[in-house]
Parts: structure tokens; sequence; C-alpha cells
């Protein structure tokens, strides 16, 4: 109230001006701002990155052909030649487990998309057209009473061993949660005010789905997307690991560790370098997924 | 009452029907002709014919699903095709070291993650809660295989503390099954760990946030009482629900945990079932896992049923 035209009536002090005791508190921003406010987020974030590049650039990072046999070398420690060793004919274990980051890393991702494209389909239509929902939600019920990794066993048991195969099984047994998640989003946003509206200003049932409820699923979906990822690397894992998954031939993070099993308890560097990755890559995901979902839903934020 | 308990038990015969047909569509579909493969080698295309309408494998689906089904519900599984024993035979033979191992797991889980997640939501956003926290994102992350091999290297072969494999049966005594069980149990009880603390701290968190925690801090009762009397009760439907739903968590986890630890459980069964293409067995361990999943569930609905007055379906 610094204005020359006030006047204070007559009785009544005015304040001096208080200088700012409190100086405003710089927001962090840019990379290191993100780093400082989110340190877990951006590990995962990093972490995957580092993995995503290991995959791309596989040829190019001191590796060797992943199935060359080489019997003379078999079995040795980690050196200088063969930073983590070699197998038990011989392969370089380094290029092997560097190889290995593509299979996971293409079976969580399009397993996470295909997953979700169909779920979000399936939960839109059970969500807005009654009649089907019925039938839909009894089978998706059936499905989910499958323990996943089960389920996707069984499906690779009627098929051979391939990546796609093995993407298509996990993906079948994931899309039910994706599926019954969007129901129920769809399910409470029909029931907003905005939708109403839309319906009462005659707004065509197509238009109404297409721009007040799938927008809105978007970001539950996003958060559900992450996790089923992190999930479908684990599964394809172990169906490599019970010899259900990818041929054996290729270099994937659960058949590195199926071949080290029998070797195991005198070798266990096979074993334990295949796994370190598999579990640092499904940590970057999941952190990324618990950023992800503080960020797109605060109060699920607070508390989870 | 009675209506309700009616109700939700009828609620399951759906879900169990979706899981049958999915089953017996997995038998249906899978490539190999059973009838040519009990004709052999030498058999006309007549002979093979005549097999398959004795066996009844030229009739149409619906019947046959329906065949089935009766065959199931008067206790026949079917015939392996590996060693022609009687599935229900096989089963029987591997249940007792997966039950085994699902019950010490889950005494071990549920021991650790509840009062876990109590400790993590009374001491919320201390350094205490967010390494509970850290714990559990671990968990999650952490392939069942990996903690396995990681266990039995440190206490097993280093430390030489626990048998590295094998499974002692209940007979010889509690001592060796107790010893023989450890180190799997603490394996898959990882994963449960994570699950049932985060869901323990999140539902604590929202009752200890509720008046009568106020009312009872200010009456003077103790910390340990309000915690798990007044809160723990409170919060003890989410928990015992996802207690129940994490069961599909440790009937996957059994499946790695056998073969990691070389155990003759059912997981070992239907991976080795895999490895052979031995349908009927796949059939039958898949459908025993998802019915013990639907029944474990309709339990723990049906118990807050009758013990919690709250819940009205």
């Amino acid at each position: 109230m610094a204005d020359a035209a006030f006047a204070p009536p007559p009785g009544l002090a005015v304040a001096e001006e208080l200088p700012d005791v409190i100086p405003a508190r710089k927001r962090l921003t840019g990379v290191w701002g993100f780093v400082r406010r989110r340190p877990s987020v951006a590990f995962g974030a990093a972490l995957l990155g580092v993995m995503a590049l290991l995959a791309i650039f596989a040829p190019l990072i001191g590796t060797v052909d992943p199935g060359a046999l080489a019997t003379s070398k078999r079995l040795r420690p980690p050196s200088a030649e063969a930073w983590f060793g070699t197998d038990m004919l011989g392969r370089d274990l380094y290029s092997r487990v560097v190889y290995g980051a593509r299979v996971s890393l293409i079976v969580g991702f399009s397993v996470a998309v295909l997953a979700s494209i169909a779920g979000l389909v399936i939960g839109l239509v059970s969500g807005m057209v009654r009649w089907v929902d019925g039938a839909v939600m009894r089978l998706i019920d059936g499905m989910m009473s499958i323990p996943p990794i089960l389920l996707a066993v069984a499906l690779m048991a009627l098929t051979r061993g391939s990546l796609q195969n093995v993407v298509i099984a996990i993906t079948l047994a994931e899309i039910p949660r994706v599926a019954r998640l969007v129901r129920g989003v769809v399910l409470s946003l029909r029931e907003q005010p905005y939708v109403d509206a839309a319906v009462a200003a005659g707004t065509p049932a197509p238009m109404i789905v297409i721009r007040h409820i799938l927008p809105n699923t978007i970001a539950p979906m996003t958060v559900q997307a992450t996790y089923i990822c992190a999930s479908a690397m684990i599964v394809e894992a172990i169906l490599s690991f019970i010899g259900a998954g990818v041929p054996p031939i290729t270099p994937s993070w659960g058949n590195i560790m199926a071949e080290g099993r029998a070797l195991w308890q005198v070798k266990p560097t096979i074993v334990f370098f295949p796994a370190i990755f598999l579990s640092l890559t499904v940590l970057a995901v999941n952190l990324l997924g618990d950023g992800l979902r503080d960020a797109l839903d605060p109060r699920m934020a607070k508390r989870l | 009452m009675t209506s309700v308990v009616l109700r939700r038990v009828l609620s399951t015969l759906p879900v169990m029907g979706v899981v049958a047909l999915f089953v017996f569509s997995l038998l249906y579909i899978a490539p190999g002709d059973p009838a040519a493969v009990i004709a052999g080698d030498q058999a006309s295309p007549e002979d093979v014919e005549r097999i398959r309408a004795g066996l009844g494998l030229d009739r149409p689906y619906l019947i046959r699903f329906f065949e089935w089904v009766g065959q199931i519900l008067s206790g026949d599984l079917g015939t392996s095709i590996f060693t022609n024993m009687p599935v229900t035979t096989m089963i029987a033979q591997r249940v007792e070291p997966t039950l085994s191992l699902m019950l010490v797991t889950l005494v071990i889980a549920v021991g650790v993650a509840v009062p876990m997640g109590v400790i993590a939501a009374w001491k919320a956003d201390t350094w205490i809660d967010r390494s509970a926290m850290a714990f559990a994102v671990l968990g999650f992350s952490t392939p069942v295989f990996v903690v396995g091999y990681l266990i039995a290297y440190l206490f097993a072969l280093k430390l030489g503390w626990f048998p590295v494999q094998g499974y002692q049966p209940l007979a010889r005594g509690v001592g060796p099954w107790l010893h023989s069980l450890i180190l799997p149990s603490v394996t898959l009880a990882l994963v449960y760990i994570a699950l049932i603390a985060r869901i323990t701290r999140a539902a604590m968190l929202e009752v200890l946030g509720q008046d009568y925690i106020r009312t009872a801090k200010a009456k003077g009762v103790g910390q340990r009482r309000i915690l798990f009397v007044h809160g723990l009760k409170n919060a003890a439907v989410p928990i015992v629900t996802v207690i129940g739903i994490g069961v599909a968590l440790l009937i996957g986890g059994a499946v790695v945990t056998e073969s990691v630890f070389a155990i003759p459980g059912l997981g070992r069964l239907v991976v080795d079932a895999i490895l052979r293409r031995d349908y009927p067995v796949i059939q039958g361990v898949v459908l025993l896992f998802s019915f013990v999943y639907v029944l474990v569930n309709l339990a723990v609905d049906l118990v807050y049923v009758l013990v919690d007055p709250r819940i009205r379906y």
C-alpha cells in the first residue's frame, strides 16, 4: 500500500513496509533440479537409459559374437580379454549378457504396449456397453484366477519357443489386468457431470468416448503399463529359465542363467551376471513407474 | 447373512467355469493327435479313425467339454501321456513339498511384512519408513530365482548353514523338514513381503488418521495397543485381501523356487510336463492351482462377511 493517494484515516497507524525476511526459495530447474527433487526416478531413468544404450549398441561396445564357441577357453574367470569370463562352451559371457538386454527390453516394451492397447479397447467397450460387460468381466475374472506365470507357461506349451510367441503369451496373460483397470476408470468417469453435460448437449457416443473418457484413462493406464513392462521382463526370464521361453540359442538373461544352473555351485558368475542385469533393469522400470504414479496421481502418492 | 454367503459362493461358479473352459481348450488345441500316437506308425488311416471314434475325439467341442467336466467332478484328471499314470496320482505324490513350501512361506511373509508395514506407517516419512519401502521396491524388482541363487550361495554354499538343494519329507521329522525349507521359503517370501508390507503401510496410514485413534491417544492408550489393536484391526480388510490375492505370486514363484532348490513339488511337475509336452499333466496342475487360488480368495471374503459387521455385499 505504498500508493501516494492513499491517506490513512485519522487515528489509525500504518505499519511500515517490512523487508522480505524469508527469501523466495529458488526452485531448481533443469536436469539437476529434477535429480535433486526426485532422485529415485532420475536414478531409474538413467539406469534404464544405460540398459537401452547397451541393447542398441550391443555390437559396438567391446563384444564379440555371443554365440561364438571356443572350447579351448571354457569357464575362464573374468579377465581383460573376457570381462565377465566365459561359459562352459567358451562363449564370452560379457557379450552374451549385453545382447541379452535386447531380449528383455523388447519383450518388456512390446508386452507393455500390446497389453495396454488390447486392455484399453476391451476395458472401454466393457465399461461403455452394458450387455457386453457381464460376459467380458466373467471371462476376465476367470483369466485372472490363473496365476499369470502359469498362464504364460501353459500358452508356451502350445507353441514353439520364439520371441514372438513369448511376447504373445505374456501379453495374453497381462491383458485382463489392464482391461479391468480401464473398465473401472470408465465406470467412474461415466458418472461425471461433464459426461452428463456432453450427453445433454447431444454429443454422439463415440465422440464422448474419444473426447471425454479416453483421455482420462491414459494416466492410470500408463502407470499400469510400466508395472506390466517390469512384470513381463521377469516372466520372460522365468520362461527362458525353465526352458519354455525364447530358443536356447538366443542369449537372453533367463537362458544364460538356465545354462549356468548346472554349474552354478562351482561357477556362480554365469548365473550372477545376468541376474544382476535383470534385477537392475526391472528395478529401473519399477522406479520409473513409481515416479509416474506420483506425478500423475498425487492422491495415490500419499497413500502408497 | 446366509444369502450373502450363498451369493458369494455361487459367484465363484462362473469363474471356475471359465478356468475349466480355458484349461480344456488348452488340450483341445494342443498340437499332436493322440489317436495317431496311440495307433502307432503302422496304423492305416482307418485304424486311426476307429481309435479316434473309440476315444470320442470325433465329437463336438462342447459335448467333449461337458464330458470332461463330468470326469473331473468324479475325480479323474486323465492319464499322463509320458508316464501312463493317472494325473491325480502324480499330483498327489507332489502335493506335500509344494504345500509345505507355501505354508512356511506364508508364515514367514506375514510374520515379517505386517509388523514392517505397521512400523513404516507409524514412523511415516522417517528413515525407517523410507528404508522399509526401499526394501519393498527391491523385493518387487528382484526375480525369485535371483534371490534364490543369491541366498543359496551365501547361506548354503559359503556359510554351510542350510542344505543347498533338496527336500526332506515331513515324515522324517519336523526338524529336517523345516531345515530344508528355510532357504526356499525365504526366497519365495521376499516378493510377498514387499507386496504385503506396502499395502499394510497404506492401510495403516489411512486408519491412523482417523478420529478414534486421536481419541485413543488422548485417553493415554499405549502406543503398541493403538497400533496393533485400534489400528491394525481396522486396517485388516485390505491386508488380508492382498494376502489372498498374493497367493497367485506364491504359486508362480513356487514353480521357479522348486526348480532352483530341486524340490520335487507341483511346480517341478508342471515344468517337466511342459518340457515333455505332457498336456494332461499341465492341465491338471493349472486347474488345481487355479481352483486353490479361487478358493483361498473365497475363504478370505467369507471370513470377512462373517467377522466384520461393516461388510455387506
